[in-house]
């Protein structure tokens, strides 16, 4: 009997071993990094995994855009066939995780120290009831000003630091006749530049009671017209074919030497580097003028999904990799963010990204640190939408004076909640 | 009385044999259909359903099941008279009464007069037809990106006339948020006319020749051989016509993306492009499927008494 019970035991942990050891070595990943610098910086992390014998497959996402590969993750989730893991964006992650069907990478975490090394306002979305759920893969931020060096020194303007300042220079390049603010006019581009808007007049604690806690009182205020005004003025630097157009075809501008300044996320250093553009020779990148200290932030996560057993092991290396110094360092140097853990070292990086490293270390010990509401990191799509259409409808003049922005603003959001 | 009942026992085989036979041909269009209808009643009727159930409900990103109440078509009527500044719903719903009319409208038009001009037995022919017909070939995402650049102050139209010269030319019409509806209508109707000339072309072949001699013998101008003969005969063509650019109309979704990306502000949105928006990206399914139905509903308004009014004419 003992005997029995014993060889079955053998039996069993024998079964256990085999079944362990025909784990899946394969990462199934949902994306939309297929273009130039966000491809290649995607086959570092790629390569490290190669290297643990962890194959790289594709999801296949007809169209490629991050609204396409959304509504093919929400088919996949719904007919139960989780991916290994999907770009994913803020909110996001905290809806499939209030849906149940996220992993768990507490264990991973604990052992490489996730809690400490990135910045608790991320951990506010890779982190849901206590369970890691994300692997952060950088952070971008929107606050910046992208300057061509050429246009500036031929206007002999000085780097902005209040927003009068930023309109002087404005001013003086529209003298000189080069379009001082290139911008698109897509609404989330619009939206972007507003975040920045807001946290330049408002400062700190305004943005982050207004666009992170959406306080009726802020989202109401004086303040917040201020703001639109601010907006207003902006708009009135944009050259007239502005509707429309894509962030890279303004961000190109900016190169040609066409534009003097774009309102960006750091994503557009990309195209500089793409036109082998050098900062500091070739362009400039400020922080937006009043924000310097704070950092509006978004953030590409890889949501970890509750996969079988047999794929669990591939996650633990897909979500370690990804939070790997040398990956976090390698791939951010090529895409333009900086790394989601603040103890990276800095030398692989130039002069913006060194910049944008200490930014976001000094934001996040100073409690600086916002999410963008206009990327989605300051409150829930319907809300980050709603704030869209009422910044690009004021943008575009259906809605008229910032009075009647302020009001809508508050009406809008009320009704997203 | 045994006699009867085995008489009866061996004929029944037989009988049976040939009817089964004769069942499974009468059957077979049946079956051969059952597999297309099982797939529309499930994926077209099914959906609906499950689209009309789901605007009760509070479904956000992921669908629930729980019946909420009517406030997604409640949110929706709060919308539509949401004027100043107009509301998304307001933008898309006025904008698919102006696209829909004037695209039906003016392709309508355009198709016929082009049929009329093609069918006086011109030469060249066969090389005029394939070329307004083209168009129909391409996608509307095609049409789109064409139309944009060729519509984009900065690079097309406006740009090339000022580098000839015509400096004061101005249509800016697809960066206005005022006019950028009609130059949806403009791709469409390039889009779509060469086929409705087809259409009409056909039509005008297949009116008896004898009818028209007839009427020139009797003295009718050309005007009044096309207003009281050719036409009220092309009215079966008229339907056919109308429902095709009908359902074109309101289904264009890719039209709007891809020319404009949505408008200034989002002045170029269809409802389509509210549903869209609002059921994928803002997490709103059940406005958005509220937003469907509503859709829906106009379409049914609109079709079915049109369809109506034709099919019962036609005995007569």
């Amino acid at each position: 009997m003992l005997r029995k019970l014993l060889i079955g035991t053998a039996l069993a942990s024998g079964l256990a071993f085999a079944a362990h050891a025909e784990d899946v070595k394969e990462v199934q990943m949902l994306h939309w990094w297929t273009s130039g610098g966000e491809a290649a910086a995607l086959n570092v992390l790629k390569g490290d995994l190669a290297k643990e014998g962890y194959a790289w497959k594709d999801v296949p996402v007809a169209g490629g855009g991050g609204d396409a590969a959304m509504t093919a993750l929400k088919a996949m989730v719904a007919a139960g066939n989780y991916p290994t893991a999907s770009q994913m964006l803020g909110y996001t992650v905290l809806d499939y995780a209030a849906a149940g069907v996220m992993g768990d990478l507490t264990e991973t975490a604990k052992k490489e120290g996730w809690d400490k090394s990135v910045p608790a306002a991320l951990q506010k979305f890779s982190v849901y009831e206590g369970k890691w759920v994300a692997a952060p893969v950088n952070v971008h931020s929107v606050n910046w000003l992208w300057i061509n060096k050429a246009v500036m020194d031929k206007i002999g303007g000085t780097e902005p630091k209040t927003f009068d300042d930023f309109v002087a220079l404005l001013d003086k390049a529209k003298a000189a006749g080069v379009i001082p603010l290139a911008l698109g006019g897509q609404n989330w581009q619009e939206a972007t530049m507003f975040d920045s808007v807001v946290l330049s007049t408002g400062g700190p604690e305004f943005y982050k009671k207004a666009f992170n806690d959406l306080d009726d009182a802020s989202l109401k205020s004086d303040t917040m017209k201020k703001s639109f005004d601010n907006l207003a003025k902006l708009v009135t630097y944009v050259d007239p074919n502005f509707s429309g157009r894509d962030w890279n075809l303004a961000t190109a501008m900016v190169i040609k030497g066409d534009a003097l300044v774009q309102v960006m996320g750091d994503w557009a250093k990309g195209e500089f580097h793409a036109a082998n553009k050098t900062p500091g020779t070739d362009f400039l990148c400020y922080r937006f003028p009043g924000t310097d200290g704070s950092v509006i932030y978004n953030s590409d996560m890889f949501g970890m999904f509750n996969v079988p057993d047999d794929r669990k092991a591939a996650q633990v290396a897909l979500a370690t990799a990804t939070l790997s110094k040398s990956f976090q360092s390698a791939f951010n140097v090529v895409k333009g963010s900086v790394p989601a853990r603040t103890d990276v070292p800095d030398t692989d990086f130039d002069a913006c990204g060194k910049k944008g490293i200490a930014d976001l270390k000094a934001a996040n010990d100073g409690g600086t640190l916002f999410g963008s509401l206009a990327q989605g990191y300051g409150a829930p799509p319907a809300v980050a939408n709603a704030y869209k259409d009422v910044v690009s409808k004021f943008v575009h003049g259906q809605i008229k004076t910032s009075d009647e922005a302020v009001t809508e603003l508050v009406k809008a959001i009320d009704d997203a909640k | 009385m045994s006699t009867v009942a085995t008489s009866q026992i061996k004929l029944t085989p037989e009988r049976h044999h040939a009817s089964v036979r004769s069942r499974l041909q009468d059957a077979l269009p049946k079956i051969v259909l059952a597999p297309s209808f099982a797939i529309t009643i499930v994926f077209v009727y099914g959906f609906i359903l499950w689209t009309i159930y789901l605007s009760f409900t509070n479904s956000k990103t992921f669908p629930s099941y729980v019946i909420t109440g009517s406030r997604a078509y409640q949110r929706l009527w709060g919308w539509t008279f949401d004027t100043d500044p107009p509301s998304s719903w307001y933008t898309s719903i006025t904008n698919m009464g102006i696209f829909g009319f004037l695209y039906i409208f003016i392709c309508l038009a355009l198709g016929l007069f082009l049929a009329i001009l093609l069918d006086q037995k011109i030469r060249g022919e066969g090389v005029l037809r394939p070329i307004y017909l083209y168009p129909m070939a391409l996608s509307f995402i095609v049409t789109g990106v064409a139309w944009k650049w060729f519509l984009d102050p900065g690079l097309g139209l406006e740009q090339t006339l000022h580098q000839w010269g015509w400096t004061s030319f101005h249509f800016d019409w697809i960066k206005n948020k005022d006019f950028v509806i009609y130059t949806v209508v403009i791709a469409g109707v390039w889009q779509a006319s060469g086929f409705i000339m087809a259409m009409f072309l056909a039509g005008l072949r297949g009116i008896d020749g004898e009818i028209m001699k007839a009427a020139q013998i009797d003295g009718a101008t050309t005007f009044q051989l096309y207003r009281r003969i050719v036409i009220p005969l092309l009215r079966p063509i008229f339907l056919s016509a109308f429902i095709v650019l009908a359902h074109l109309a309101i289904k264009s979704y890719d039209l709007v993306v891809a020319l404009t990306s949505g408008g200034p502000g989002g002045s170029a949105w269809l409802p389509s492009n509210f549903m869209y928006e609002y059921t994928f990206k803002r997490n709103e399914m059940a406005v958005g499927s509220a937003s469907a139905v509503i859709m829906l509903m106009t379409i049914v308004a609109i079709i079915v008494p049109y369809l109506y009014s034709e099919l019962r004419e036609k005995p007569r």
